[in-house]
């Protein structure tokens, strides 16, 4: 089954904004040597899908970078491989507002293609997934729309905007529900799904006469009884970046055998750019516990409950506790750092004492000296 | 197309006798090393990082992991559409084939590949060796010199002299003698094993060499001897820096130890002599609450839960509860139970060590180290005395 692969990478880039001031939330840092898309293009690339368009809009400078040619999710290829789909067109006003825009922008691409099926994704799912399996599924049930959900627990107090699916015992999409008022076992929707191309194209292209601007609210809830839309649960780990907190929780989340083992070591490897860093050194005076540290650091302090990215140095008589310290970030001697989440290139110099609540850490913009 | 400036010729096809059990099925190049690598990595690194694009491997022993790991030359920019990374093995020709006889005879059977590329130059390299070297600043010299070969030298102690192809070299730095293991060495100028050549006066001295009967086709043993006793303009390169061959266990044990300390003797981190290598999709490393490390290394895919000290850890490794580590080279792949103990140990890559072995003893050091090969498994409670070899059956 031939499968083309979208991803928009700064959908929600507004919900972390300390990280995506100077990049897309897709080349946000994760797990201490990846940055988010490196999720979705290994989960694209394992499931056999070699032809995947981007959709940037800004900010995409450091995304570009860390893409390349795509080689390191074998993705520069003859037939197929990585597009970058910056928005078209000569008027400032090309920049599109919505999902359902910014697909639109795209359509030469989709035109061009000639895949069946489409698999689209949201660039901060971190998440280990079999796309073809959902892709067999959607075939199987003849759908128009296979939407990707998981049950989720919704606290009493939460008030965060969602949307869930209510789904028969055939897996079909009976109702499509946006709002701010779900609590207990919902089936969110994971803004993953597998559309047919054509059918898409129709759409694109129908879309002024039907009066569609949003997917979600024109395409999937008011389109529920006029199409077939079927779910797909998805049972593995999944976070989905959407907040500063939610970051650095999902972050240490990795600190969990049971969850790196699930993202990991799942149905595929996760690929990131290679960039041949040394070995981490933990020298004598140093001392690891409970942390993740990626290759190029060199650790002459204490680590706690942490994940330190490639080349981050912890200089003697330092303590760094569960703290996210990103690229190529300098404690030096004596400081002490808690709860924070440190940029790349920040410098904290000695003697200095940091600190943040896991409710809200403390976060260092890049390039900053304390 | 445009003529190369220069090729290298990287011999890779040794068996490595002296390593044991690290070379049955694989060659020494493709031994791992240093927690992220496999020594073939600094040869070929000091390719790229010197402009050199178009490397010839040439193997013979058990050259299907080597073969594999190098690949298409992606990890060391090696991929070209001009150049680019090649392995030569021996093949068969119309006027029928035979295996590498000597280092000399593999660049005699690869002459057509030289022709190809018909470069003005040749660089020899051996694939066994831990250096990080620019070889342009080399080339600069030979060029300039008009020499018809240079020889790398790095000066070696005394008392190892013996071990080496030694030379005399005069103040312009033209080699006056050489010495092939002497037991008397009359300096310590050691040849490092890399060499320069025109590649007109190689080709035309390999092809006499080959006509030559009594000769057992050697660079060390026969080409250079004779092209210094025919007066032909030999000149020494001398190299000031790290540079240690690996062909004992303990001298590669040595190498990987001198990746740890505060100032490591071979440093990793320099940003314009970085060592390439291919690179596993794994996650970053994981030292849990019951782990601890020090003065070590490793890399992506590790899981400690034990104690590390002094070694050197590979990717992809698991170290259980209450095991300690010490003085020891895990290579990837493998997992050590829960507690085991491991004193000067050097254990390949996918061994199975089972809850409470013990390898090493009171005995253990760096000239006794316990050696366990690739893909063994070593039962729970088992005892392997210092010295020891394990291989797979």
């Amino acid at each position: 089954m031939k499968t083309l692969g979208i991803v928009f990478s700064n959908i929600h880039d507004k919900d972390v904004n300390e990280l995506t001031t100077t990049r897309t939330l897709a080349s946000v840092p994760f797990g201490g040597r990846f940055r988010l898309i490196d999720f979705v293009l290994s989960n694209m690339v394992n499931s056999g899908i070699y032809n995947v368009g981007i959709i940037t809009k800004y900010n995409y400078q450091s995304l570009m970078e860390h893409l390349g040619s795509g080689k390191s999710w074998d993705l520069s290829r003859k037939r197929g491989g990585l597009v970058l789909l910056p928005p078209y067109g000569r008027e400032s006003s090309a920049v599109y507002s919505s999902r359902f825009e910014a697909i639109s922008n795209s359509a030469y691409y989709l035109r061009e293609a000639s895949e069946d099926y489409v698999v689209m994704s949201d660039c901060d799912n971190v998440c280990n997934i079999d796309f073809s399996e959902v892709v067999a599924y959607h075939v199987r049930k003849h759908a128009d729309i296979t939407v990707v959900y998981r049950k989720k627990e919704i606290p009493e107090n939460e008030t965060k905007m969602r949307t869930s699916v209510v789904i028969d015992e055939d897996g079909k999409v009976k109702r499509v529900v946006t709002g701010n008022k779900h609590h207990g076992t919902i089936n969110a929707f994971t803004n993953m799904l597998v559309i047919n191309r054509q059918f898409l194209l129709s759409i694109i292209d129908n879309a002024e006469e039907l009066g569609y601007k949003s997917f979600s609210r024109d395409v999937l809830i008011r389109g529920v009884n006029e199409y077939n839309i079927y779910g797909y649960e998805y049972t593995g780990y999944f976070a989905s970046i959407d907040s500063m907190p939610n970051y650095y929780k999902h972050s240490l989340q990795l600190l969990d055998k049971e969850t790196r083992d699930q993202l990991f070591r799942g149905a595929g490897a996760i690929y990131t750019k290679v960039r041949d860093s040394a070995p981490c050194r933990i020298a004598e005076s140093g001392k690891v516990k409970n942390s993740l540290i990626a290759d190029g650091c060199v650790i002459e302090g204490e680590v706690e409950n942490s994940i330190l990215f490639r080349g981050a140095k912890v200089k003697k008589g330092a303590k760094v506790v569960g703290s996210v310290l990103f690229n190529n970030v300098v404690i030096e001697e004596n400081s002490y750092v808690n709860c924070v989440i440190a940029e790349k290139d920040v410098r904290v110099l000695q003697n200095r004492t940091l600190s943040g609540h896991e409710t809200r850490p403390y976060f260092l913009p890049k390039d900053t000296i304390v | 197309m445009k003529k190369k400036k220069c090729v290298a010729m990287l011999l890779a096809g040794g068996q490595g006798t002296r390593l044991y059990a690290l070379t049955s099925g694989i060659a020494k190049p493709a031994v791992s090393f240093g927690s992220k690598y496999r020594i073939i990595d600094f040869t070929l690194s000091n390719c790229t990082n010197s402009g050199i694009d178009t490397v010839g491997v040439l193997t013979q022993y058990e050259p299907l992991v080597l073969n594999e790991y190098i690949g298409g030359g992606k990890p060391w920019d090696l991929d070209r559409s001009y150049g680019g990374v090649h392995t030569l093995s021996p093949y068969q020709a119309k006027k029928g084939g035979e295996w590498y006889k000597g280092t000399a005879n593999a660049i005699y059977q690869n002459i057509h590949f030289l022709n190809k590329y018909d470069s003005e130059h040749v660089l020899i390299l051996s694939g066994d060796h831990i250096y990080k070297m620019d070889y342009s600043k080399m080339l600069a010299e030979h060029i300039a010199n008009d020499a018809d070969c240079t020889i790398a030298v790095i000066d070696v102690p005394w008392e190892e002299a013996s071990r080496f192809g030694i030379m005399s070299f005069d103040e312009n730095h033209r080699i006056t003698e050489f010495a092939e293991k002497p037991a008397q060495p009359k300096s310590n100028h050691a040849s490092m094993g890399v060499y320069i050549f025109k590649k007109d006066v190689l080709v035309r001295e390999l092809t006499r060499d080959e006509e030559d009967e009594k000769s057992s086709n050697d660079f060390g043993k026969n080409v250079i001897p004779y092209m210094l006793n025919n007066g032909m303009r030999m000149f020494a390169y001398s190299f000031a820096g790290y540079w240690k061959d690996v062909g004992t266990i303990t001298s590669l044990w040595e190498a990987n130890m001198d990746l740890l300390g505060e100032n490591p003797p071979m440093n990793l981190n320099e940003k314009e002599m970085r060592v390439y290598s291919r690179n596993e999709p794994l996650p970053p490393s994981f030292v849990g609450e019951t782990g601890s490390v020090k003065n070590s290394i490793y890399t992506a895919g590790c899981e400690i839960y034990g104690t590390v000290i002094n070694s050197v850890i590979s990717e992809d490794v698991t170290i259980g509860v209450g095991s300690v580590v010490r003085n020891s080279v895990i290579m990837r792949g493998t997992v050590i139970g829960d507690n085991v103990t491991i004193d000067y140990g050097m254990i390949d890559e996918n061994v199975t060590v089972c809850d409470g072995a013990k390898i090493g003893d009171d005995e253990s050091s760096k000239d006794r180290i316990a050696l366990i090969g690739r893909g063994c498994v070593i039962g729970s409670d088992a005892y392997i005395p210092s010295g020891e070899i394990v291989e797979k059956k």
